[in-house]
């Protein structure tokens, strides 16, 4: 396989990777407040659309972009309401909200499958500008994708430096002792999950606006369930996230090279690729560490009697 | 009215409550309470399990809501609907059953509970914070480690802390001694002391009437949920006191007629030569040997944190030994499992049942049958008889004379003594053979205790052999028909309880040579 090729991979990875990351990234803030989002499909998929009709007709993806963060925080609080204020079963909730938002994606997306956009800007990595144009054109990335390790980081120091953060770990751990901590743990789960919705929305951004440039119905194609699952697989830890994401990607991008490289080897087999490792990694990553789930994950708070 | 300048001004109180109700589904918890506490004074409360402490000091925190009566603070009404807004009006509470995060270090709990936290966290600040404290007030703790790597009495400690970084003018303790070691005690009683002097108030909860005779100023006793009776330190009598809280009169311990057979039977539990692997901050056992004999109660003394928990574990299956083996009932068991070790005739009451002995969400029903699911399994396991499991824990609570509210509550909302209760009754029935029992008083009323260390006696009378493992020197010289002293993981000495006194196993306790 050529240098290129490898290359290619790389590259795609970091672009399949980055809104997979962000999303991962929301669902690890849910998740630490105690909250699973199984409706983050749905969110992703409104949040997409959205972006995408409004950088398509006022011709910024900056708009766009903004466009699709409130969607998702709003998308988030419908979800919110209904797990946290209305007390309804986290997972049900979460499957409901999938599919109100892949009808409403629809919906919104419907006259705009196979539009063009204005694309959000790209820059050469400072340093690679000299390489050739086939290495460096792999090598030019938009200003999200700059932005989404940063943000990984960021992530991690609001959950373990700062109060809001220990207070939302705590909600996550046992709501009843948040709250005899003076804290407001209803309260808290809302924070977490339009800070968790806000940067899901900035995913769905990244999909459509900058890495596929188009909207289809269901483009998501799993990617928020792929989002929870990563959660896991990074033992709800950002940075572990980053990693997470990565590995996730490259596998997709390297089962595509195959399956277009011509190998004698089922597509359907080799669709399972990423999932496979996913599994190994977590028997060889998962089996000797300590599970560090948030005690009180998907459990309701029913408040103080 | 202005107080004349030549008359010592008596203060008013600085928190009253008045006719404060609280019924939860089944129990009328709290009925009519008035309280009031006074600045620089030790206000104990008193009662038997289940008769409402924990739920009254729990609405004046803030942390459930009373169905009417209200709360004045420096006479002002006040309204205190969260315990956001008790901290802010300085009054700061350590729970009963604890508000500890497990998965999280010391340092974070107790950053969790500081007042003044400021938006960015600066770790070292908050270390420098507990270990100026805690050399303060002689509480040692290890801030890096993780609460679930504490002993239950170290827990204590992290949630007194907490308390004293908070800016609380009232300080509540619901049992803090529950689970402290003796010389912890008096750092604590001392720590109250102080804070007394400095005109702070102290609302304490605790069964042990000579620590409320020791350090009260003013005693209130609750009965089934209504005040029984407020009296000061001058008017109280340990009779006095037992009249309040029963109603009757207790009666002493029946001792049997107890014939000294053992030694000419095998023992029931042979421990050769035992060692286990030391985790993070626990000890590892070493070189543990210990025979107990049929009609025998072993008593273990020791500061908690010094092989305890891991010597009931090891005979229990729940760790394995690194060296060494077991013996049950004379037969090899260093590798049997944990249901293999039950079913024989063991029966374990840890030393902390919220975590080790029953699922909090599941009723008291549902928890009584958990450790005999095999005993109540009718079809081949497809049904559960639970008709014969309500008649057998009613009358094991019958038997051993406890009571809780009702069966069908799930066990987290019971007293913290109603819960101790229903772990010993869980236990100790169907005759054992073999009873480990860690702290097996603990939280429990007078009365209760009574009844526990009686049932420990018959159970010794039966033919069991106990291995009874307590910080409480006076429990172990009744109980015991032996006593071993644990020290960090090693048995440093062995008695008979005629052969020695307090002062001896209280040093070996502490590690110092005789
Ligand atoms: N959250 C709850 N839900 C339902 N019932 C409760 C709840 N909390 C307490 N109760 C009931 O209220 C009664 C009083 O309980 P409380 O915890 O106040 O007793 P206590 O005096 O503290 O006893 P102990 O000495 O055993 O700690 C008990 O019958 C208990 O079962
Ligand atoms: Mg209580």
């Amino acid at each position: 396989m050529s240098l290129l090729a490898v290359l290619g991979v790389i590259s795609s990875a970091i672009y399949s990777g980055t809104s997979l990351l962000y999303t991962t990234l929301g669902e690890v803030i849910d998740e630490r407040a105690g909250i699973v989002n199984l409706g983050l499909e749905g969110v992703l998929l409104v949040s997409a659309s959205l972006g995408f009709a409004v950088t398509k007709t006022t011709g910024s993806p900056y708009l766009g972009i903004l466009a699709a963060v409130l969607a998702g925080g709003l998308m988030n609080m419908v979800f919110g309401y209904l797990v946290i204020t209305r007390q309804a079963n986290q997972l049900a909730s979460g499957l409901a909200v999938m599919f109100f938002g892949y009808g409403l994606s629809a919906l919104i997306g419907k006259s705009f499958v196979g539009a063009k956009i204005n694309p959000l800007p790209r820059y050469v990595l400072p340093g690679l500008s000299r390489l050739p144009l086939v290495f460096s054109s792999l090598f030019k990335f938009d200003f999200l994708i700059f932005l989404v390790v940063p943000m990984a980081v960021l992530i991690w120091w609001l959950l373990y430096r700062t109060r809001w953060g220990l207070g939302l770990r705590a909600v996550g751990e046992n709501a009843d002792t948040a709250f005899a901590s003076g804290r407001n743990p209803k309260r808290i789960r809302y924070q977490a999950l339009l800070v968790g919705g806000l940067l899901a929305g900035l995913g769905a951004a990244h999909l459509t606006i900058a890495y596929t440039m188009a909207w289809s119905e269901y483009m998501t194609a799993g990617r928020g369930f792929i989002a929870v699952a990563l959660v896991i697989f990074s033992n709800w830890d950002p940075l572990r996230a980053i990693a997470g994401a990565l590995i996730f990607s490259a596998a997709v991008a390297f089962q595509l090279l195959l399956q277009s490289s011509g190998a004698q080897v089922s597509p359907f087999l080799l669709n399972t690729i990423p999932y496979l490792l996913t599994i190994l990694v977590l028997i060889v990553w998962g089996g000797n560490r300590k599970q560090s789930a948030p005690a009180s994950l998907g459990r309701i708070y029913l408040g103080s009697e | 009215m202005p107080a004349t300048p030549t008359s010592h001004a008596l203060p008013g109180p600085m928190v009253s409550m008045r006719g404060i109700t609280k019924a939860f589904p089944g129990v009328l918890a709290n009925d009519g309470i008035d309280l009031d506490i006074y600045p620089s004074d030790v206000h104990a409360l008193l009662g038997e399990n289940g008769a409402g402490k924990s739920t009254l000091v729990k609405i004046l925190y803030g942390f459930y809501r009373a169905d009417s009566g209200s709360v004045l603070l420096n006479g002002q009404p006040v309204r205190i609907q969260s315990p956001a807004d008790a901290r802010k009006f300085q009054i700061g509470m350590v729970f009963q059953d604890f508000n500890l995060i497990p998965a999280f270090s010391v340092a974070e709990n107790i950053a969790l509970f500081l007042p003044d936290l400021k938006p960015v966290i600066h770790p070292k600040e908050i270390d420098h914070r507990i270990e100026e404290i805690s050399t303060r007030y002689d509480l040692q703790v290890n801030p890096h480690a993780l609460v679930s790597q504490l002993s239950i009495g170290e827990q204590q400690k992290v949630e007194i802390l907490k308390l004293l970084l908070s800016n609380a003018r009232l300080f509540i303790l619901d049992e803090p001694t529950r689970v402290l070691a003796p010389h912890e005690i008096k750092a604590l009683f001392g720590v109250l002391e102080n804070l007394r002097k400095d005109g702070y108030a102290i609302l304490l909860i605790t069964h042990k009437l000579n620590e409320v005779l020791e350090c009260a100023d003013r005693i209130s006793v609750l009965r089934t949920g209504r005040l029984a009776g407020t009296l000061t330190r001058r008017e109280a009598s340990e009779e006095k006191l037992i009249a309040f809280m029963f109603e009757k009169s207790l009666a002493g311990l029946n001792r049997h007629a107890h014939a000294a057979a053992r030694s000419d039977r095998p023992p029931i539990l042979r421990l050769t030569n035992i060692a286990t692997h030391s985790l993070g901050a626990q000890v590892g056992l070493e070189d543990i040997n210990l025979d107990i004999y049929p009609h025998e109660i072993v008593g273990v003394a020791g500061v908690s944190g010094n092989g305890q928990k891991e010597l009931g574990d090891v005979i229990l299956g729940l760790q394995k030994c690194s060296q060494g083996h077991k013996e049950l009932f004379g037969q090899e068991a260093t590798s049997w499992s944990i249901g293999r070790v039950r079913q024989s005739g063991v029966a374990f009451v840890p030393e902390n049942p919220l975590q080790m002995a029953v699922t909090p969400y599941l009723s008291v029903l549902e928890n009584m049958a958990l450790t005999r699911s095999r005993l109540y399994a009718r079809l081949g396991g497809l049904r559960v008889d639970w008709g014969a499991v309500q008649a057998d824990a009613r009358e094991s609570f019958v038997r051993f004379g406890f009571s809780v509210p009702s069966l069908f509550v799930p066990v987290r909302s019971l007293s913290g003594g109603n819960l101790q209760r229903m772990t010993i009754a869980r236990e100790l029935a169907f005759d054992p053979k073999l009873i480990v029992g860690s702290y097996l008083t603990r939280g429990l009323d007078l009365q209760s205790t009574l009844s526990a260390r009686q049932a420990l006696l018959d159970a010794r009378q039966a033919g069991a052999g106990i291995l009874l493992i307590s910080e409480d020197l006076e429990e172990l010289f009744t109980l015991s028909d032996r006593l071993i002293v644990l020290s960090r993981g090693r048995i440093v000495g062995s008695f008979l309880p005629t052969e020695t006194d307090n002062y001896t196993v209280g040093r070996l306790m502490t590690g110092a040579k005789v």
